[in-house]
């Protein structure tokens, strides 16, 4: 981007609230089922039906409110936002107008100026539409099916203020967004599941331009790299249009994946007038300070709260501290460790390194490892104790990490304890010292480096598991000695 | 008398008692619907079979034998719920409305399902898409509406009693029209699940019955808290019956002025008048009072009412049951080409007119102002209550008129002057007969009650009507 | 004031298609209701909050408890159309 123009983002980020049934009747919010399996009357919208509001879904929405600095409003209700759509039973969307539960609050993220807050415009709870299948592509289809599945599963709505600057900026706010609400749990956030969705509004201005631009709404990306290439190319777009002296058009674009592109969604653009007014079915909320107090005491610490008490209490960099409190289950796992094992530094290397290589590796989730924290500080208890060398270490681990064992009974089963019998070292090294002369004369000669090699060949003779140390020791001793 | 003309505690004793047997009962009211519905028409749909059926079993409750209709605007499972629209002719709800589990559960026999105005717009039951149904005490005038079906059922004894639902009047206007009693509750007495919505803020469902007795025992029925519907009120199950005594003495009674000092029909006017004479000379203190905003009640109503049932009325779309229009090149298409043939004129003429309402450019002046003036309305009807116990009107200012008499969508909306305040408030209210017109037709008169104040509505009507006893008079259809 | 082009908007976002006729004489009837109802502008509401609900009541929860839901087979008995468990509707696209 040129520093001719400044670009404006707002982002609107639908996330599916994480309750065992929906919003307004008891059906199961579980994904994945066959189609309409999962409905009954009222989220079918039969006539007659009436909703009734899950609990559940304003406790989460109020958590995730607080967790983003939000104020909590006392009075807040639902209105009916009216439009026609196959996907939407009533035909009118149950939602949160002009009360919404939550406002005005921001999340801080990280960018190369340093910290910089997104302000959050309000959070309003909502019901989810049902799920439309064309048959053949969308513009060619004859025919579409509807399942109803997923109507009426709870959402909240995120609406950023207009503060974001750039599309990296706008990816950090996701990224950091989503984080939090993961650890207070009120969504998996899981994006190819669509629990978590996000619609992107963006203009440019001249710099030093008062008024904002007209912005065009970008839908239908899928992942947070999406979100950032459909910002870069319609910026882009933009710059272009206004440096070859055209005007940008309010509309909204579809983000191609396939095509890298943003493409114009419709041709006709028409002011929608969507009637909302109060539901008369649905009595409005009263959410007083005791409730909010409940709630904020229930919160976990945050990401950003955590990371800078690990660096505080455990003097870990600040890259460890943020790699450690990624998600609340790595801190959790993180500080069962270092409550057993007060080396913070060293099970910090183990879990950054090791961990979360084979976490990786085996695609697992941290809930679903077998290896306990109390295994890993065992582990690093017993390299302290000269049980095992650093580099036996590396085994016991993987074993621990896939069997679940604990470090103990490896290191017996597979007879891997470290030999610190000094006469029996001693013997090994004079093997080592007789078969290799030409070596020992390069040491005597002053080339220490070459130590290295015996200390090799001593390990190697013992399969790793002689006591490092000790054996470079005696083969200084004895080469002395020659 | 047969057995059909009986009322509801009546036909009970004789079960009771063992005198006759829940067959007998039945076979009266369906011998009665073969020989008069041809021209009554009161009903859309009737369950003969189930009904059989259903005697056939043990029945046991407050309510066991006796045959009931259900205006069909009521879900019922597995018998098509139509609100007398081509939109629903053929749709079978999949679940029971809340009313209708209750009434099962006292063991009621449910004869059909009655014909309203389609959607329950209107107050003839004339914009019924399946036919008009006619007034039995002349079948050339109209039973009123929208739930004419269930007033004209019960009044021709094809149904011991019936439910209705009452957006603006719509149990009480048809009950006034045929003679008959119609209770309107308090809102939020009744739950909503299952009724088939026209307006959320204003509808509720009540009984039509041929005495005050009955109304009490039907209402000790279906009120209740139900956690289906959310504006259901927590309250202890009340035994209306309990009321039933006659007690007049002290009573305060109010009459809006803006109401009597009205021009409308003078033989209405004189019967109600006549009425609350023999209130006050049982002891009633009469006083006059003053509603003033009362007069703004009908626009309030429309506006609001339309508002809400604009989008009430969207989820007829023809995607998941209904009609679908046959000529569709898309989905938009089908949408507009559904609920096009589908919607009758007066249906449509609500639609667009609370799409208006709810649109930009009218939501702040006419619904929100709408909102406030029923606020005011609201405290001025409470402030009388401050002071009185009852306000009496008319419930409407004609009696039945011809069918096809009024043609002009604004001037039938006036008649609904005196039932409107009632929903507006969200107080309930009862009309029974006070006397006949010199055509021979029905006046009612109509009781307000502060709200969850059912019970001294029904003491007081039910001392009226022993006061007037009209209670034994029947249309006479020369049909049998 | 209603005009016709009005109402066709207004049709419009009802999703209920009208005759030319229909459209004329829906215009009429229902411009002279907005006139009959236009006389509450003069009521003074200053002060008055609207009512929303007509009962004041708040906070009616369900807790978050699943059900069975309704058997298929009856979620699709109404079906005008339906396929694969699912309800079928006109291609979404194009006019």
């Amino acid at each position: 981007m040129s520093r001719k123009y400044e670009t404006i983002i707002g982002l609107e980020v639908h996330v599916q609230l994480a309750t065992e049934s929906k919003i307004f009747c008891n059906c199961s919010t579980d994904f994945g089922a066959e189609p309409n399996k999962h409905t009954c009357p009222v989220c079918l919208g039969l006539p007659g039906t009436l909703p009734v509001l899950n609990k559940k879904v304003v406790d989460y929405a109020i958590m995730a409110g607080l967790a983003l600095n939000c104020n909590i409003n006392s009075y807040s209700k639902f209105d009916r936002k009216n439009y026609f759509y196959p996907d939407l039973p009533k035909a009118y969307q149950i939602s949160q107008s002009d009360y919404p539960i939550c406002e005005n609050g921001y999340i801080e993220i990280d960018t190369e100026e340093g910290t910089k807050k997104i302000g959050i415009t309000r959070i309003h709870m909502e019901e989810d539409a049902g799920k439309l299948v064309h048959e053949g592509s969308i513009d060619q289809a004859t025919a579409s099916l509807v399942d109803y599945n997923r109507t009426g599963i709870p959402l909240i709505e995120i609406v950023s203020a207009p503060d974001i600057r750039t599309p990296s900026e706008a990816r950090a706010y996701l990224t950091q967004l989503k984080q939090i609400l993961q650890y207070i749990g009120v969504s998996d956030c899981n994006m190819e599941e669509g629990s978590l969705r996000c619609d992107a509004n963006v203009s440019i201005r001249p710099v030093g331009q008062k008024e904002f631009g007209t912005k065009t709404e970008l839908k239908n990306m899928n992942s947070f790299r999406a979100v950032e290439r459909a910002l870069e190319y319609e910026v882009e777009r933009q710059r272009k249009i206004l440096e070859e002296g055209g005007e940008i058009i309010q509309e909204t674009r579809t983000w191609d994946e396939s095509l890298n592109k943003t493409i114009s969604m419709r041709t006709k653009e028409e002011a929608a007038d969507y009637r909302y007014f109060p539901d008369p079915n649905l009595p409005p909320l009263n959410v007083d300070r005791d409730w909010v107090e409940r709630i904020k005491s229930s919160l976990p610490e945050l990401p950003r709260e955590k990371r800078e008490r690990f660096v505080r209490e455990y003097a870990l960099p600040e890259y460890d501290a943020g790699v450690l409190t990624d998600s609340r289950e790595l801190a959790d796992y993180f500080e069962a460790c270092v409550k057993e094992y007060s080396d913070a530094k060293a099970v910090s290397n183990w879990i950054m390194g090791d961990f979360l290589r084979l976490l990786k590796e085996e695609n697992l989730e941290i809930a679903e490892v077998k290896m306990t924290p109390a295994h890993l500080s065992g582990m690093l208890k017993l390299m302290d104790e000269g049980v095992i060398s650093s580099k036996i270490a590396k085994t016991v681990f993987e074993e621990m990490f896939k069997t679940g064992k604990a470090p103990e009974q490896i290191v017996e089963e597979k007879g891997l304890k470290q030999i610190s019998d000094a006469g029996q070292l001693e013997e090994i090294v004079l093997k080592v010292i007789e078969a290799n002369p030409s070596v020992v004369e390069d040491i005597k000669s002053g080339k220490d480096k070459a130590i290295g090699f015996l200390v090799g060949q001593v390990m190697k003779e013992t399969r790793g598991k002689a006591n490092p140390g000790m054996v470079n020791q005696i083969i200084r001793e004895k080469i002395e000695s020659l | 008398m047969e057995l059909c003309d009986l009322t509801i505690h009546e036909l009970r004793e004789k079960l009771e008692n063992k005198e006759v047997t829940a067959a007998d009962v039945l076979d009266s009211f369906l011998r009665r619907i073969e020989a008069v519905e041809e021209k009554v028409k009161a009903y859309v749909t009737i369950t003969a079979d189930e009904a059989r059926e259903r005697i056939s079993s043990d029945l046991q409750g407050s309510l066991a034998g006796i045959p009931l209709a259900l205006k069909d605007n009521i879900s019922t499972e597995g018998i098509r719920t139509t609100c007398s629209s081509k939109m629903l002719e053929n749709y079978i709800p999949p679940y029971n409305a809340t009313v209708v589990e209750k009434l099962n559960e006292e063991g009621a026999v449910i004869l059909g399902k009655t014909n309203l105005d389609e959607f329950a717009m209107g107050g003839t039951t004339g914009f019924s898409a399946f036919h008009e149904t006619r007034n039995p005490w002349n079948l050339e005038h109209v039973p009123g509406g929208s739930s004419g079906g269930s007033a004209a059922a019960v009044a021709a004894g094809e149904a011991a009693a019936a439910l209705g639902t009452d957006t603006g009047g719509s149990i009480r206007q048809p009950a006034a029209f045929c003679g008959l009693v119609g209770l309107k509750p308090t809102y939020g007495t009744v739950s909503r699940y299952g009724l088939l919505a026209y307006a959320n803020s204003l509808d509720q469902i009540g009984p039509i019955t041929r005495d005050v007795e009955d109304a009490a025992l039907l209402l000790n029925v279906i009120t209740g808290h139900d956690p289906k519907d959310s504006t259901s009120v927590q309250m202890e199950q009340a035994d209306y019956t309990a009321f039933l005594k006659e007690d007049l003495a002290g009573m305060r009674i109010a009459l809006p002025k803006e109401y009597y000092e009205l021009d409308y029909n003078p033989e209405v006017k004189e019967s109600v008048l006549a009425a609350v004479k023999k209130m006050e000379a049982e002891g009633a203190v009469v006083e006059e009072v003053s509603i003033p905003s009362i007069e703004h009640s009908v626009a309030v109503y429309y506006i609001l009412a339309t508002g809400e049932a604009s989008s009430n009325l969207a989820c007829y779309d023809g995607v998941r049951f209904g009609y679908r229009s046959k000529t569709a090149g898309n989905v938009a298409e089908m949408f507009r080409n559904t609920r096009s043939e589908a919607f009758g004129e007066e249906v449509k003429r609500r639609i667009l007119f609370g799409t208006y309402i709810l649109s930009a450019e009218a939501y702040e002046d006419y619904y929100v102002k709408a909102q406030k003036v029923r606020t005011l309305l609201i405290k001025e009807i409470e402030d009388v209550f401050k002071n009185y116990d009852l306000i009496v009107t008319p419930t409407t200012p004609e009696t039945a008129f011809k069918a096809g008499a009024i043609t002009d969508p604004l001037e039938s909306y006036k008649m609904d002057a005196f039932t409107v305040p009632v929903n507006l408030a969200g107080i309930p209210a009862i009309t029974i007969p006070c006397g006949f017109s010199s055509a021979n037709l029905p006046i009612g008169i109509q009781i307000m009650g502060p709200r969850f104040g059912e019970g001294k509505l029904i003491q007081a009507a039910y001392s009226l009507e022993k006061i007037l006893q009209l209670g034994n008079k029947r249309p006479e259809l020369e049909v049998r | 004031m209603l005009e016709k082009k009005d109402i066709e908007r207004i049709a419009d976002l009802a999703s209920i298609k009208l005759s030319d006729s229909e459209a004329e004489k829906f215009a009429g009837q229902l411009d002279g209701i907005l006139q009959y109802v236009d006389k509450i502008k003069e009521v003074d509401t200053e002060d008055l909050k609207p009512t929303l609900y007509p009962v004041s009541l708040e906070n009616i929860f369900r807790e978050d408890e699943v059900r069975p839901s309704l058997d298929r087979e009856k979620v699709l008995t109404n079906a005008p159309e339906e396929k694969d468990g699912q309800f079928r509707v006109p291609r979404i696209m194009g006019e």
